[in-house]
């Protein structure tokens, strides 16, 4: 055998199909390409920014506190200073309703973080071992479908009450992995079957290399995709989830909560419901077109 | 004759039929591979041609370790390697690379060439250190006619053809003794598998490679190997070289196989012999007793569903020398020149 | 003969096809010509991306429109032209004179439907036959497709029939309405050489048969040596050369055809190393200036590099689309 290899002679297949200039182009680039020039992306993401903003810096939007309340001014519609007007306590309904947003986006942000990274894992490696192993985690995410969420909530929660926002994240993550475990585990049984992971495989590649080079970055696209779609059911459920008083606890300021006691005032005090139930509303409809948004560039099928 | 690099002996790979939800019990096997034996010998090609389901690409599969046999032997130098694992395995892979007929799916579409053709040194770090690494990649492109610029490029911008070539770049990085290509050029169109035809046969002299060259287009196959075997329902139906397996075939599946390759040539195929076959290849989870291709054959007696024949050079050509005289698992075995017109 | 007689069953006319993609357009078909008459096959040759397959989808009028858009060009049937009728009028056409098939049999036919239910749909929705008669019709049909027992199969599903009697129902299901013309799309790429033999014998027979004509498009040049008529090769979205099936074999009239006929190897003898055509096939976002070959092409010269060749008689009753097919012929 040759030890230097010989300069190939006819360079036959070197020459471009047309001298176009192309630069190299990794998939993710052409998504974040593609995203960019979507504009349910632009509008999305635009909606979400404000939301973080106004989560995590209140105070830059009202000098008010949500917690500053006058008993004089209940139920009282929207006056000079106040926009919003006021609700059952006469707190201030539009600092209540920007305060609210930060425990919505918290609760979305970790219940996603936690079922993207639980569900993915388990899903990823029952996807991979298969066998028994597989057949145990595809009879317990079968049980888990069986369980109403809002139910299990109800029962669950209402035996650890607590008040912070964990208690909520634990459960939902809980409750939350499933669906995620199990669009994973698709996703990675069909790469696995991929020439190249074969490739890999023949080169004598170990598990943790074929996992971590070849299969997760292929797989993780549609666990993307639905865990940002499901990150405003996850907000819409802490949302339902403390309608019902089983959610997030006083002194925690969130838009279940305040929809809860503003539905019983529906009639005298429309204004309490309006602004919580709207903030809500327009931030689930930002993540779910934040997730078709991403579906559309990583999905290139879709299209 | 020198002695073979590697040697399959009764090779069979049995994959269980099952039923159940979580406690599975096997209720039948389909018998991709039931018994093939073959030799690889050093810096030859060995073809091995059949139609869809007769196994052929599970003995790649089988060749690499992608799958673990039943039973029988895949000796490499006379070691044998079919229940090797761990360290031990990965030393032979070093030996024995693949490539795979697929360009589209068998390259990482999210790792740069460079990453794709680099990836055996990251595996095997001892045969090329770190620093050299670029340098061998950039090389191994030039080697299989791509421009050593691409490195930074991802395989979705090349063309099929291209990316067959990456994918041989890759098997050849390690300095492979032995390279199976499964169905290497097939998802090529013809102008451009001309080009990698020619590339594989060029690497083959320059690093003294042995290829298994498993394919279904019976000419391509001809052009490239020394010796081929024709395979029917996981067994080897005829093995001999190139010349006695297409002018002087004498098992009857191999000779209705090459009657019915279409001919370019208008003129050559008039007068040519077809044999049609009746019927389709039964299923390899309940295949027929005895002979394989009996329920299709016109031979066919009693004898062929009670006694299975084996790969053997035919009694009455042994010793002659003649093109007949080389293995075929028929009963009544005779010569038959099919591919040639009538003068 | 009267003027009725002499108008082909099918003529396409300088047929340009494009998509309009992100990176630009396109240009999937740039004026194509051929014609079929009644009884003849037509085998139309190329490697993917040469537009052979965009050609047909365009005739069939199955096109995506967008991204597909047709630009310019005529489709005639018996001289009418297909791209002007309404879309009712050309729905009419299809199935009923027109029909297609596809190289995937198996994503063609719906799996939850036994073959003889998707058969017999096609004689209760055209000719409104009752559900018995359309099923005897089915089982016809299954016969004249040399399905074996097709009374007792005539109830089973895709799936329980193999990839050769899958393409069989196929051909079936092309033949139900006795249609003019035939389009087949690679019908035997999918096959085992074995089967793709009896495939074809059966196109041929029943074309034969019922005097329809045939247009068989494929990258095989062995498929096509066996039953066509004439060829017409294609290249870049173009008709490179048109000839009788004996001459292009013997002649070709074109370096393309002669490239591809030189880098298949041959089952009869062992050869040398192959010719390889080098480099590759354009990309169709920039097709090269002039001929679309020249930077692939052994013959070219500065001519080919500036100036489109069109295809032109080249004698005994082939055509040419190359500067230089005079000496191609002599070579």
């Amino acid at each position: 055998m040759p030890d230097v290899l010989q300069k190939n002679p006819e360079n036959t297949a070197a020459a471009p199909a047309a001298a176009a200039p192309e630069k190299a182009r990794s998939l993710w680039g052409d998504a974040v390409a593609t995203l960019l020039r979507s504009p349910v992306f632009l509008i999305s993401g635009l909606l979400i920014l404000l939301l973080l903003t106004v989560a995590f810096w209140p105070g830059l939007f009202t000098s008010m506190s949500p917690y500053d309340c006058d008993l004089a001014h209940s139920r009282q519609g929207s006056a000079p200073g106040h926009p919003f007007g006021f609700d059952v306590q006469g707190c201030d309904v539009y600092a209540r309703t920007l305060y609210g947003a930060k425990a919505s986006v918290e609760v979305g942000v970790f219940v996603t973080a936690g079922v993207f990274l639980l569900g993915g894992l388990l899903g990823m490696l029952a996807g991979f071992f298969g066998g028994w192993w597989d057949s145990l985690l595809s009879r317990i995410t079968d049980i888990f479908f069986g369980i109403p969420i809002v139910l299990g909530g109800l029962v669950i929660l209402s035996v650890i009450k607590a008040n912070t926002v964990w208690p909520v994240i634990g459960f939902m993550i809980a409750f939350g992995w499933p669906p995620i475990a199990r669009v994973a585990r698709g996703s990675v049984i069909t790469v696995k079957q991929q020439d190249f992971v074969q490739a890999a495989k023949a080169l004598g590649a170990g598990n943790g290399r074929i996992m971590l080079r070849h299969i997760v970055p292929n797989a993780v696209a549609p666990v993307i995709v639905v865990s940002t779609i499901a990150l405003g059911t996850y907000i819409s459920l802490e949302a339902t989830l403390s309608f019902l008083g089983v959610g997030l606890q006083p002194p925690t300021v969130s838009w279940g909560q305040d929809i809860s006691t503003a539905a019983a005032q529906y009639r005298n005090a429309p204004h309490m419901l309006l602004w919580p139930a709207g903030a809500l509303s327009l931030t689930v409809l930002s993540f779910i077109m934040l997730g078709e948004a991403v579906r559309g560039a990583l999905d290139p099928k879709q299209r | 004759m020198p002695e073979p690099i590697l040697q399959v002996r009764d090779l069979v790979k049995h994959f269980p039929l099952t039923q159940g939800i979580l406690f599975q019990k096997q209720v039948g096997a389909v018998r991709a591979v039931d018994g093939v034996s073959f030799d690889l010998y050093p810096g030859e090609t060995l073809g091995i041609v059949g139609e869809s389901g007769c196994g052929k690409s599970t003995v790649a599969k089988l060749l690499m370790r992608l799958e673990t046999p039943t039973s029988g032997q895949i000796l490499y130098k006379g070691e044998d390697i079919s229940k090797l694992s761990g360290r031990a395995l990965k030393a032979v892979r070093r030996n024995i690379q693949m490539v795979f007929q697929d360009p589209y799916t068998s390259l990482n579409p999210r790792m740069t060439v460079g990453d794709i053709i680099g990836e055996p040194f990251d595996i095997h770090p001892e045969v090329a250190p770190k620093g050299s690494r670029r340098a061998k990649v950039q090389e191994l492109l030039d080697v299989v006619g791509l421009n050593p610029e691409y490195i930074n490029r991802y395989p979705h911008q090349f063309s099929g053809g291209q990316r067959q070539r990456i994918g041989i770049a890759r098997g050849l990085a390690l300095r492979p003794e032995i390279i199976i290509c499964d169905e290497p050029v097939s998802a090529l169109d013809v102008s451009v598998q001309a080009q990698v035809v020619n590339l594989m046969e060029r690497l083959q002299g320059e690093f003294g490679l042995s290829y298994v060259f498993i394919a279904h287009d019976l000419s391509v196959v001809r052009h490239i190997s020394d010796r081929v075997g024709v395979m029917y329902l996981g067994r080897m139906a005829e093995l001999g070289t190139d010349t006695e397996i297409y002018d002087h075939p004498t098992h009857p599946y191999t000779q209705a196989l090459l009657s019915a390759v279409p001919v370019p040539d208008p003129e050559a195929r008039e007068g040519r012999e077809r044999i049609l076959l009746q019927g389709d290849v039964p299923s390899p989870a309940d295949p027929p007793s005895g002979c394989r291709f009996r329920t299709r054959c016109w031979k066919a007696v009693e004898r062929c569903a009670t006694e299975t024949p084996v790969l053997a050079v035919p009694k009455r050509f042994a010793g002659t020398g003649e093109g007949a005289a080389h293995l075929s698992a028929c009963h009544f075995a005779e010569e038959k020149d099919v591919v040639h017109t009538a003068a | 003969m009267t003027d009725t007689d002499k108008t082909p069953l099918l003529e396409v006319r300088d047929l340009h096809v494009e998509f309009h993609t992100r990176d630009g357009v396109v240009k999937a078909v740039n004026g194509v010509n051929y014609s079929v008459d009644s009884g003849e096959t037509l085998a139309v040759l190329g490697e993917s991306g040469s537009g052979k397959s965009v050609t047909a989808q365009a005739v069939m009028g199955i096109l995506d429109m967008p991204p597909g858009k047709i630009p310019q060009g005529e489709i005639l049937y018996r001289g009418k032209d297909m791209l002007t009728m309404s879309a009712e009028e050309r729905r009419k056409l299809r199935g009923a004179k027109i029909a297609m098939i596809f190289q995937d049999a198996l994503s063609s036919l719906n799996p939850v439907l036994t073959v003889g239910y998707q058969l017999g749909e096609m004689f209760r929705v055209h000719r409104g036959m009752s559900k018995k008669d359309a099923k005897a019709k089915s089982v016809e049909l299954m016969d004249r497709v040399r399905i074996p027992a097709a009374k007792a199969r005539v109830d089973d599903y895709p799936h329980q029939f193999s990839g050769g009697m899958r393409q069989r129902i196929m051909i079936a299901m092309a033949l139900a309405l006795e249609p003019d013309l035939i389009i087949a799309d690679e019908p035997t790429t999918a096959l085992d050489v074995t089967v793709q033999a009896q495939v074809m014998d059966l196109l041929a027979e029943l074309q034969r048969e019922s005097h329809m004509g045939l247009i068989l498009i494929t990258h095989d040049l062995g498929v096509v040596a066996d039953v066509a008529d004439k060829i017409a090769v294609m290249y870049a979205g173009r008709i490179v050369e048109q000839a009788p099936v004996h001459d292009i074999y013997k002649r070709p009239a074109h370096p393309y055809t002669r490239g591809l006929l030189d880098s298949i190897p041959r089952l009869d003898q062992k050869g040398q190393e192959l010719y390889a055509i080098k480099g590759l096939p354009p990309n169709l976002l920039h097709i090269p200036a002039g001929c679309a070959f020249n930077p692939r092409c052994p013959m070219a010269t500065d001519l080919c590099r500036t100036d489109v060749p069109v295809l032109a008689d080249a004698g005994a009753g082939r055509r040419s689309a190359c500067h230089h097919w005079k000496e191609q012929l002599d070579a």
